[in-house]
């Protein structure tokens, strides 16, 4: 057995015990003494989290593996505060066969066979084409929890009613990127008064609005569940709010660089903020901070995208999209407690219960037989976001250089110790 | 030399003119028309920049600026050699990076850059210590084409700008010369309107410092200059237009509309003209067209501006 003492929950402090792979308890501190020949860690007022859930990651193996691998990005994930990982399909070759995700997941149990925990999503149609329905059950049954044409966004509303429909019949949740492909050719950032200045080509969030909106009444039709994937503009949070007011099973989510950023981090042709969907407006951040304070943005996500330094070291033009967020997430979400637009309790709600609820993975509430994943967290340290301060091999993020709060000391996944 | 100014250029390079405040743009302008005597000499030729060396790195078709800026430093006794997509490495995949790296290590002391990529350009010069200078990016900026524009305006006007009302018609939204020269004309205290149809106007164009227009004949209604641009013809293919004649008879600069501008109204033309399409052939044949004079302006103005940067560090006086 285990005893975390003087851990700080909440407003609380608290002693944990766990035995083996569960929660036993979480009391007061103080109030009752560890058991006897009880391993006994002294946390010293560290805050007590459970392991966080990242919905929306990709790890770029097979097939990209100089810019990530399975390896490295659960590392950094560890690190960050991550118990479980949902990686995206856009992957050489696609995850669009059993064969591809358990390749995925052996990859992941050999090199962390403690965890993080790796749950493939299973490419919606086959080669992201958006043409033929990708087989859901094999690999659903192959290790698969979710689905999703992340990085290619469907332009066919019947191919979308389809794959609503078969993932469905197997309880994987459909996870959309809502880009109207039409609107979005050729964009570099956000259409706006910064794309207009910089001379650049940008794509309006109406694009992005328009599938959510296509969605959303599908899935009122159909009464299936739909998954709006890093939302970035006010007009898509209230199509969102729309539809759950309707009682639509709509569930969506955002990432912690459009709760900070805006357009203007493009000011300078800023390829390391150049990110898919593009950060937006001021109002748009509002709107999104907002959203998940009060929950019609479900869960925060890093849509981790890490890239090789190479690639991003280019024009606008050809510098790829996406940036780097496993090792970031929790310090850039803390710098919204701080700020008073989030609370600690909403960081345990957006990171670890909604997810898991969602996508149907393990959770840890500290309620007795609960998985005993968990970490400690110092929230008064502070570190500078350096490439050697991040373990992702991708270092490409804007906020590089900037000083952060909050760190990781220590974490237990499944009772065990990884660091 | 004709620039007496005894403050060193603060510039390593010319990026944009937002990076210029008005004085710096007088004394730039000031020295290009030094220049532009000693190109109306019968020997045209000095030997300001001897042994220094201009790199023209033109990434993107380009005729006319090209040759000017290659004129420009001829006539100032530099070294010049071009570079162009076609026929280098370019084209077999190398990175902006690496030719750059390679122009540099040949040690140039200034390097024109023309490229499709808006920012190319601050690119370069953030990667290298040589001058640089924005021979066009893509939509995004023009500054030599503006400093032109304005010596040519100059020339006509004086130094007598504000309250002048000057229009730019065509297509705003993808044009770098549109954005260079509302900045420059601004700072120099000139009303600057804008005329198109709205497809062909940029994202949040409402915010922009200037009348917007799609009548042309309200755009018109007093200005005391139009500057034309160039129309892409691959507009009509990208589903920006319904087709070029609509768009000329809607647009199409002639002497119907030049009557509502008041008199003695300028016209300008970055070139090469579509004649019968964004300017009629009769308006660009007329005295009113400055089109020549901006060629001629261009050179004066690129000497100036090579001549402010390759001299630079040698202090004092460039």
């Amino acid at each position: 057995m285990l005893s975390i003492r003087n851990a700080r929950h909440l407003d609380a402090p608290v002693d944990l015990l766990v035995d083996g792979a569960r929660i036993v308890t979480m009391t007061p501190a103080g109030h009752v003494a560890p058991p006897e020949g009880c391993e006994v860690f002294e946390a010293h007022g560290l805050r007590l989290f459970p392991s966080l859930t990242d919905a929306h990651v990709h790890l770029r193996e097979p097939g990209f593996e100089y810019k990530e691998e399975i390896a490295t990005g659960l590392d950094a994930a560890a690190h960050g505060g991550f118990g479980q990982v949902m990686c995206m399909a856009n992957t050489k070759p696609v995850n669009d066969t059993a064969a591809v995700t358990r390749f995925m997941l052996e990859r992941a149990r050999e090199s962390h066979p403690d965890g993080p925990r790796l749950y493939p999503v299973a490419a919606a149609s086959v080669g992201l084409k958006g043409e033929a329905l990708a087989p859901l059950a094999e690999m659903r049954a192959a290790g698969c929890v979710a689905v999703s044409n992340d990085g290619r966004p469907l332009e066919s509303a019947e191919l979308v009613r389809r794959i609503m429909e078969y993932a469905a019949d197997l309880g994987m949740v459909f996870i959309d990127h809502c880009e109207d492909p039409h609107l979005a050719r050729g964009w570099l950032m956000h259409e706006g008064d910064v794309s207009g200045m910089l001379g650049i080509k940008g794509q309006p969030a109406a694009g992005e609005a328009m599938q959510a909106a296509r969605d959303i009444m599908l899935a009122e039709y159909l009464g299936l569940p739909v998954h709006i994937a890093h939302v970035s503009s006010r007009l898509t949070v209230d199509l969102i709010a729309w539809g759950k007011a309707r009682g639509v099973r709509v569930t969506a989510e955002t990432c912690p660089h459009y709760l900070l950023l805006d357009e203007t981090a493009l000011e300078g042709y800023n390829t390391l903020a150049k990110v898919s969907p593009p950060l937006r407006t001021a109002d748009d951040r509002a709107a999104l901070r907002e959203a998940v304070a009060s929950g019609i943005v479900d869960i925060l996500v890093t849509d981790h995208a890490p890239h090789a330094a190479h690639e991003k070291d280019e024009t606008l033009d050809l510098a790829p999209c996406g940036l780097t967020g496993l090792d970031l997430a929790l310090s850039l979400t803390w710098e919204l407690v701080r700020e008073g637009a989030l609370t600690e309790a909403d960081v345990h709600r957006l990171w670890s219960r909604r997810p898991a609820e969602i996508f149907g993975l393990p959770r840890n509430d500290f309620a007795p037989g609960d998985p005993a994943d968990f970490f400690l967290f110092d929230a008064d340290a502070t570190w500078e976001v350096t490439p050697e301060a991040l373990r992702s091999r991708g270092k490409n993020t804007p906020f590089l250089g900037r000083r952060l709060h909050g760190r990781v000391r220590h974490h237990w996944l499944g009772g065990k110790a990884l660091f | 030399m004709p620039d007496d100014n005894r403050h060193p250029w603060p510039h390593k390079d010319l990026l944009d003119v937002t990076q210029l405040d008005a004085a710096e743009v007088r004394r730039l302008l000031d020295l290009a028309a030094g220049f532009q005597e000693i190109n109306r000499r019968p020997v045209k030729k000095v030997p300001t920049l001897k042994g220094k060396t201009v790199v023209l790195f033109f990434a993107e078709n380009s005729t006319r600026t090209k040759t000017s800026f290659d004129v420009a430093a001829k006539r100032l006794s530099a070294d010049t050699f071009a570079l162009s997509t076609a026929g280098s490495s370019i084209n077999k995949g190398e990175s902006l990076k690496d030719t750059g790296l390679t122009l540099q290590a040949m040690n140039p002391d200034v390097i024109v850059i023309r490229h499709q990529s808006s920012g190319a350009a601050r690119y370069l010069a953030e990667l290298l210590p040589c001058g640089v200078v924005n021979g066009g990016d893509g939509w995004h900026a023009h500054p030599t084409q503006a400093l032109l524009d304005c010596f040519s305006l100059r020339e006509v006007w004086g130094d007598d700008f504000a309250g002048r009302e000057l229009l730019i018609l065509g297509d705003i939204a993808h044009s770098r010369v549109a954005r260079s020269n509302l900045h420059l004309l601004r700072m120099l205290g000139v009303k600057v309107r804008l005329c198109a149809p709205r497809t062909l106007l940029p994202a949040g164009v409402d915010h922009w410092p200037a009348e917007v227009y799609s009548d042309l004949d309200k755009a018109m209604d007093g200005v005391d200059a139009v500057m034309c641009l160039r129309l892409q013809l691959e507009r009509q293919q990208a589903g920006l237009l319904p087709d070029l004649s609509e768009y000329s008879r809607r647009y199409c600069l002639d002497f119907r509309h030049l009557h509502k501008a008041k008199p003695g109204c300028r016209v300008l033309h970055p070139g090469p003209m579509n004649r019968g399409l964004e300017i009629s052939s009769a308006v660009a044949d007329a005295p009113e067209c400055l089109v020549l004079d901006q060629v001629a302006a261009g050179v004066a103005t690129r000497m100036a501006i090579l001549y402010l940067l390759a001299t630079r560090t040698e202090g004092g006086a460039a």
